[in-house]
Parts: C-alpha cells; structure tokens; sequence
C-alpha cells in the first residue's frame, strides 16, 4: 500500500483496487472470527487454501477469509460469490466437494445448506435465509466483504471517503452538527445523543483533547463489538477520525478488553496499515489534521466499561470510577477534555456523514434513530449477531429472524442490558426496541446483549446469578456496592437454597433503593436492576422459593428432586455410568431408580438420557 | 467566594472547596468516616450523603466531593437522606459490629441489630491509611488489593511492607482505630502490616525516637539538611 | 524470569508507567503467572513503588500471583452459557477434579478459572482447556473431556 497524502491520491488507489477486482470472479468468502474459530473454522481455511493450489486454481477463484457474518450458531459459513451461495457448519473434509461442485460445475451441495428446523426448507441465497432476510445489516454486512486484515477491501468498498468527506466538506462544527441533527445516541448502554457529547468535548478548555473508544463490552452474552472489531475495525477508526477532527483531538485510545485477543490485534493491524499510507500521522491527506490512535488491553475488569474506570486503566491505575460531578468531557484521561463512545457508536459515523442525517433519521423511532446490533443468544434456535432497525420488536427478533425458542421450551422473557437491565416478560415481547421504551418497562438497552429466556429458567436464580457477578466485578470502592451488592446476594442464595423467610423481598426492595441512590458509578447504581425486574414481573417466583420451598422452574438444586420415569425408562444404563455419586441404581431390564439422598442434581443423568425418562419435580 | 445555601441558610465557599468542608466549617454536623482534610477527597463511605439542587434538578450526592457552586441550595437531613444514611450505617455494622464510630453511629441514627449475617471485620475499606501512606508521606507502602466483596488494604504480600517508615500515619488518621503501633525501647512495630523497624536512639539525650529506616527515608527525599540534623531527637534540637 | 527479558519488556512499553498493565501481562504470558521476584525487580527498574504493581496485579482477573496449572480449564459463565447449564458444568469439573476456582490440582496438570462470556454464545454451555473450545459441555462430557488432557500429558 502506497503513501496516500492528497484526497485525490486516496481515489486514485480506490480505483485501482476496485478496477483490479472483477465482481463476476468466483470469489469463496469463510467466516473465521472468534465464534467461527471456536468450530474449527481455521481448519476449514487452511482446507480451501490447500485445495485451491493442489487444483492450481488459485489465480481463478479468490479466496476472503472474513470475520464473523453473525450466524454463529451456523458457522462456519461458507458463501460462494457471486452467486451468494450460503455453506453453513462447513469443515474441512467439505473443501473438496464444494470446489468441485459449486465452482466448478455450479452445482449446489444440498447438505450444507441451511434448512428451517420446523419445515425443513432449503434456502440457498444467504439474503434468503431467514435469520438475515428479516435484519437490516447497514453497519454489520459489511464484514462479509472484508478481509480485516487488509484495509484494501476496506478500500474496495468505499471505505474512508467519509473522512474524505468530512475533512473536504465539512467544518468540524459542521460534523458535529450533521450528528446531532442524526440523532445518533450512544450504543454502549447509556444512550446519550453522541452529537452533544463531542460539542461539550469540543467546547471544553485543556491543552489536549483526547477521544476514545470503549470496547470493553463487559456484559455477559454480549460481543457485537467484538464482532465488528475482529470484521470491521477500520469502520470504527474511520468513525473515531471524524470525531477527532470534530472535536478537536488528535490522540485517540481504542481500549479493547482483555478477554479479546483477536480483536485486538486486527485493531492493531488496521492502525499499522493507516500509519503506512498516512491516513494516520501528521497532515492526513494534505488536510493539517493531525491524528494517532493507540491499542491499550484491558486486565480483566468489567467495571472498566465505565468510563472513569476505563480511564483510569489507561492511566495505568486501577480501574475504580470517579464521581462525575465534573464530566469527563471536561476533564477527563489525564484531566484533559476527553470524548469516550462505544465501538459500534463510532462506526456509524462515517454511514451518517456520507448518507446525510436525513436518509439516518428515516430509520428507526422517533427517539431512537438507526439501527441496533444485539447478540441473540440463550435459549434460541438462531444465536447470534443481529442488526435490526430500533422500533422492531423483540418478538420479530426472537421468532422471525431468531427461528423460535430451543429444546421445546416456552418463551418466559428476554433479558437485555446485561447486569445492569432487566427482564421483559413474554407479555411484553410487542413493545417497539427503543431507548425509551426499553427504560420504561424496567430494563434497557444497554450494550446490546438479548438473553432469550424460557419456562426452565428460574428468575430467581437469574437474579442470584447477576448479584453474584457484580459482588466480583464491583471495584469495592463505596459501601453501598460493595457491601449491598454482596448482601442482596447472600439473601437471594438463601432463598435459592430454600432458606427464604418472611420480609426478605422487601429487604431486597430496601436495599435496591439504597444501592442505586447512593453509589458512586453507574456499576452501582444499576446494580439492583435485575432484582427489580425479575421482582416486578416475576414475584410470584420469589414467593414460591420463599413460602412454599418450590422452585417453579426446577432448577434451584435444593428445592428439586430427580425422578425416573419408569414408564419411559428403559434401563439402559447411561445414567446408572455417569452419575458421580452412584444414586442410580436398576438391574438390567428393570427400570432404574434414583436415590434422592445421595443425589446431588448435577444434572449429568438427565443430560445422558436419550428417552426423556427423567423428571425434574 | 461563591455563595450558596446550606438548609436555608447562606453560606460562602472558596472555589477549589467542596460542600462538605463548607458545611463543616458553618457548623452543620454531616457525618464523614473518609474524608480528611489532609487528603483528596474519596467518596467511599458514602455516609456525607445530601441533595443539592442545581439548576431546578435536585439529586442525592456525596458532599466531600461535590465542589460549590454559586446559588445551589443543599440541604443535610431530608427523609431521602436519613433513609439513605442508616441503611448505610447499618451495611457498616454488619461488617464491622465490634467497632466504637460505627456502634455510635447506629446509635445516634437509631439503627437497630443489623439485617444481615454479621462479620466481625474491624476495617470500613475507607483507605484513609492507603491515602496518607501515597499522598501525603510518599512511601507507597500499602495499597488496597483484590476488588469487590474481597477487597482489602494491606502490604503487596500481605506482610511487612518494605517501604514502609513507620511514621504511624495510617495510625492517626483510621476512623476505626484497627491499626496499632507498639512500641520497645528497641523496636517499632505498626501492628496491622507486620512491620517492625529498629529504634535510633538521641545522640544527645539517649532516647530512642524514630526508626533508622524512617530518618534515612527523610534524609533521601529532603535537601540541604545537615546530616548530623537525624541524630537528636526532635525536644533536643 | 531473566532480568534482560524484564528489561526487554519494559523497552517496549517505553518504560511507561501507564503502561504497566500490558507490561504485566507480556511478564505472565511467559510463564503463566507473575512471581514476586519479577514483580519487585519491575518495580525498581520503572521506579514504581511496588504497592501500585500490587494493587494492579490483584484488582483485574487477567494476573496470577500463583502458578497455574499446564492445561488452564476456563469455564465460561456469561448469562447465555448460565442459562443453558453452566453452573452445573462448573460443579461437576470441581468435583472431578477436587479443586475450587482459582486453585490448582496437586499435579500442577490443571487449574481451574471461570471467564464472563467468551462470546461463543453459539456453542454455550463452553469450557476452553488452553485453547481447545469444547462447546454444548454437560456434566456428562466433563470427564472423557478432561481425561484426554491427563492422557496428552
């Protein structure tokens, strides 16, 4: 990649790229971010690699290795274009076969298309499969067509022209403007509308502005910036270059979690290669603007998605928040104004500046424009990454594109916002995904995480399982968090153990109050949501754990025995071999048993049974 | 000076102040276990706790860190606040039943038996101690560790902290009176952190008066100062 | 570790301060934990007192001050891998293998850690044994799936 120093130098190599490209050639694209990774999807590459060469077709079909495409349920993904083909759940023994089928003979291989579970209906175009035909994938779609180890697919694709745009065009004042007038609210969980946030920034006194990008995405279930850091990380950079020149920064930080090794490095990778053409550095594209970004790695602390802790943790320090009485904006990494955003805000930037704020406030509701990328994940049949425009509703999200819910079961609620949101009940799965609505019925939108729900989950249990998260992942810091947190969860583990009592709940209640008035940071002061929540709609839980020591759903260990079915056992004995505290027993022929003294409900016989044979009461 | 009210009453402040040292300084008793007026403030016993209305919004903030401002009004002892304030209190003696500020605390706010199983911590977390060590002394010798329910202060390896002087800072200034000193005509010892330090004696009168350690420390980071200045003993200079 | 590898690391990060938890993290991939000895010779080579090192070291899950175990057994319990089972995983891999989390089995084969999502929601409930995924994990699984690290060994 050449030096890029002039706006017209920059289209002089996009249209070498794109004129080197035919978009009639046969073109294999594998998906292989971290989800694709964990099927096996680098083998499944090193396949396609190897079998090209050993056909010498190497030169006739070209060969993209992608990062996630969203499906992960399905991955790795295989799609053939131009014809767009979808492969799914791909590996390496299928190379050969899909070369000499699909390439070479245009034939489709049936079994490696995607099928609908319920009619079993073959879809071949993957815009026709139905977990992408009902999403609206404007910032998400394009991982598909990029390598994000090569910024010329990025290139390709038109990348960078909104910078172009913006620098040529554009006043930094002027940016700020076409994003508020876009309505763009943050999409780390917060919401707030990101254009005032870079005019405070901007309007602030310091020597150095510094602008950030949050990609520590903490809550548990959540990886769509994950995703579009390992797919896409120059859409995100692209974004945080608009807004430095916007807001006047010419040092950036992208502070990537620990837990995101590949992420990391493909951010680390796309910097390199803007350092090298000079898209980063000084007087970018002959404009004067000055600007460089840097990798830091979080340790491991989800409290660092908040954005004094995440500060300090760039700082070097450890990542307890600050109260925000003086806003970071003001003053911020090392006092200086600072302008922090989440990963997936920032790549809608360039989208808005090249489309204009009106085609962006076409989508969406009226208080919340745009679209949404969630992670759809728990008990349903389609997991994965979704983009969907706000104002949909969850029940669309969960059956049309999400293809119902798993193992039989019956939706109960969907849990969004991560830790610090709530559950919305199946009486509610009609409500438009919106900021605003989502605050109203007790949860919100938070990061993006939608934990599908079903009839086997127990709310209660739901609730001890985030209190104990957060009682570890508090900073420690304020009595409130620290000692409220770890209480609410001693009270909720009782509970769960059967060991409820009288005035429990309103202890809950009172310590939730508590909690999210006088804690110090947004950790704390959500902290008491998901209790509330699963108190709101599902109360009639807690006081079945309490009153009757019955947990509805079956899973509270102490509240449930195992039973056997004898009229469904057939006594094979799977369950009598992998019970680790022998509670089994049964002669051959007979039914088998279970001794409720010495079993413990590990759950292992039930998950070995191939016949149903065992109840959970 | 910025001028604003406390319950009603006008009050002036300068601007690098913060709300609670105001109110301290007119008289209004707000109760405060980490604050010091040595220090920068923390905000982590959550006890100062009032509502300032700024701007026809009114929220429920900690004073020691909430800097004044011209024409808000505060006010230090609503319901909101007092409701708040014991259910602090008594988090506090749940963990720690045993000690004397926290007992008068629940006393004076009138917070019963706590609700919850008791510890018998002796240390509210407020990090006072690690505070002065960092701040003011400059010794770095204990930090707090871990996170969360775990969290504590001490010594890197829980153990005999090397920078430490034993100055007795973090002595003076705990609100709970955990960490003692004792003392030999031989040795020092700051009971808590394991860390027991060799006695110089005056050249002069013969007592001993601080640790060798200590005044080699006072020595390193001072300038222009006689050697011989560490010999005697602060009554004999 | 060796001093010049220390000083190796630290020019790398500059000998930056704010800098010190990527150099902790480049000390601990080497060896799999971070000893006192290093610690502290970090602490004179950057002039940083050693109880910041510590508050570092012990405030995020990434560092360990202990050794850990050949094979790290990480179990994830993000809410989607939690509401599919596992919590149930997770007792049935203490069980076996007699250890809590945090804690290493007395042959120093294996030590068991728990993560908040890995973000391979797809295959949940997942259990990471170095860098080997195992999804849809059942207390069943647990142990031909362990044992064939024992067996590598």
């Amino acid at each position: 990649m050449r030096r890029i120093t002039t706006p017209q130098e920059l289209e002089e190599v996009r249209k070498e790229i794109q004129e080197g490209r035919d978009p009639s050639k046969p073109c294999v694209a594998i998906t292989s971010g971290t989800s694709a990774r964990a099927y096996g999807s680098e083998k499944v590459v090193d396949a396609f690699r190897e079998e090209l060469k050993r056909r010498r077709l190497g030169k006739k079909v070209d060969l993209r290795v992608t990062g996630g495409q969203g499906f992960d349920e399905r991955e790795p993904l295989v799609i053939i274009y131009p014809k767009d083909i979808m492969y799914q759940r791909v590996g390496p023994n299928d190379a050969g076969e899909i070369i000499t089928e699909t390439l070479m003979n245009d034939r489709i291989v049936d079994r490696l298309l995607y099928a609908n579970p319920q009619t079993g209906e073959k879809t071949v175009r993957k815009d026709e499969v139905p977990f992408y035909k009902g999403q609206m994938p404007i910032i998400f779609g394009n991982n598909a067509y990029i390598d994000p180890t090569k910024i010329e697919d990025y290139l390709a694709i038109g990348g960078y022209s909104a910078l172009v745009k913006a620098l040529t065009e554009f006043s930094p004042e002027e940016v700020i403007d076409t994003i508020k007038r876009a309505g763009l609210r943050g999409r780390g969980g917060g919401g707030f509308p990101a254009g005032v946030k870079w005019e405070s920034c901007r309007n602030a006194t310091g020597d150095k502005h510094y602008v950030i990008c949050n990609a520590d995405e903490g809550d548990p279930g959540a990886y769509m910036d994950r995703g579009l850091l390992e797919g896409n990380p120059h859409s995100v950079l692209e974004g945080m270059m608009i807004g430095a020149y916007a807001i006047g920064s010419d040092e950036g930080y992208v502070y990537v979690r620990y837990e995101y090794p590949l992420a990391s490095e493909n951010v680390r990778i796309a910097i390199e290669q803007l350092r090298e053409c000079g898209l980063l550095g000084s007087n970018i594209l002959g404009t004067g603007f000055v600007f460089d970004i840097t990798v830091s790695r979080g340790g491991g602390a989800f409290v660092c998605g908040e954005s004094t802790a995440l500060m300090a943790s760039i700082e070097g320090e450890a990542g307890e928040p600050r109260a925000k009485h003086i806003h970071t904006v003001e003053s911020g990494l090392w006092d200086q104004p600072t302008n922090l955003n989440n990963v997936e805000t920032w790549a809608n930037v360039p989208l808005i500046i090249n489309k204009g704020a009106d085609w962006y406030r076409g989508i969406g509701t009226e208080g919340s424009k745009g679209t949404k990328i969630f992670s759809l994940v728990g008990k349903v049949n389609n997991t994965g990454l979704v983009e969907v425009p706000m104002g949909m509703t969850i029940r669309e999200i969960v059956y049309d594109i999400g293809g119902g819910i798993s193992d039989g079961g019956r939706l109960k609620g969907v849990q969004t916002g991560g830790p610090s949101g709530g559950c919305i009940p199946e009486s509610l799965i009609d409500i438009p995904i919106d900021f605003d609505k989502l605050d109203e019925v007790g949860s919100m939108m938070g990061s993006g995480g939608m934990i599908v729900m079903d009839n086997k989950t127990c709310m209660v249990d739901i609730a001890k399982y985030f209190m104990n998260f957060l009682k570890d992942e508090s900073c420690g810091k304020c009595t409130t968090c620290r000692e409220g947190t770890r209480r609410m969860y001693e009270i909720l583990d009782a509970i769960t153990l059967g060991e409820g009592k009288e005035g429990d709940i309103e202890l809950l209640e009172e310590l939730s109050w508590v909690v999210s008035e006088a804690s110090l940071c947004a950790l704390g002061q959500t902290a008491p949501n998901p209790v509330m929540s699963t108190l709101r709609y599902f109360r009639d839980e807690y006081e079945a754990h309490i009153n009757e020591k019955r947990c509805p759903a079956g899973v509270c260990k102490a509240l449930i025995t195992y039973r056997i079915v004898k009229e469904k056992c057939t006594a094979c004995g799977k369950c009598k071999k992998v019970c680790p505290s022998e509670a089994i027993s049964g002669e051959k022929k007979v039914p088998h048993t279970i001794d409720p003294k010495k079993c413990i409900r590990c759950g292992a016989c039930i998950s070995e049974c191939n016949f149903d044979a065992i109840e959970v009461v | 000076m910025i001028t604003f009210t406390i319950d009603g009453i006008e009050v002036e402040g300068e601007k690098e102040q913060s709300v609670l040292e105001v109110a301290l300084d007119n008289g209004f008793g707000i109760p405060h276990l980490c604050y010091h007026e040595a220090l920068k403030p923390y905000g982590a016993c959550r006890l100062c706790l009032v509502e300032v209305t700024k701007g026809g919004r009114t929220r429920l903030t900690t004073s020691c860190n909430y800097p004044v401002l011209e024409g808000i009004s505060v006010q230090t002892n609503t319901e909101k606040i007092m409701r708040a304030r014991r259910m602090v209190i008594e988090l506090l003696l749940a963990r720690c039943p045993d000690v004397p500020v926290i007992k008068d605390l629940a006393e004076e706010y009138s917070v019963g038996e706590p609700r919850f199983i008791v510890d018998h911590d002796d240390c509210i977390l407020c990090g006072l101690c690690e505070r002065v060590c960092r701040e003011v002394v400059g010794a770095d010798a204990i930090t707090f560790l871990g996170r969360g329910s775990g969290r504590k202060v001490g010594p890197p390896l829980e153990i005999n902290p090397k920078t430490c002087i034993a100055c007795g800072a973090c002595v003076y200034v705990c609100p709970t009176d955990c960490i003692k000193l004792e003392e030999t005509d031989k040795e020092r010892t700051i009971v808590r952190w394991g860390r027991t330090l060799p006695m110089k004696s005056c050249k002069v009168c013969g007592r001993p008066f601080a640790p060798w350690f200590q005044l080699d420390y006072f020595g390193k980071i001072t300038d222009g100062i006689p050697k011989d200045f560490w010999d005697t003993c602060p009554d004999c200079r | 570790m060796e001093s010049k590898a220390i000083d190796r690391i630290l020019r790398k990060h500059d000998y930056k301060h704010s800098s010190i938890i990527g150099i902790l993290q480049d000390v601990q991939e080497e060896q799999n934990y971070l000893p006192e000895k290093d610690l502290e010779d970090i602490s004179e080579k950057l002039s940083l007192p050693l109880a910041r090192i510590y508050r570092i070291a012990t405030f995020y899950n990434a560092f360990s001050l202990t050794p850990r175990g050949k094979h790290i057994i990480n179990v994830c319990l993000g809410t989607a891998c939690h509401v599919r089972g596992a919590a149930k995983v997770l007792d049935r891999i203490k069980m076996y293998l007699g250890v809590d989390v945090g804690e290493m089995t007395k042959n120093r084969l294996f030590s068991l850690e728990t993560v908040n999502c890995l973000g391979a929601c797809a295959m949940g409930p997942i259990v990471v044994v170095g860098s080997d995924y195992h999804g849809q994990m059942t207390p069943a699984k647990v142990a031909s799936t362990i044992k064939k690290y024992k067996k590598k060994s």
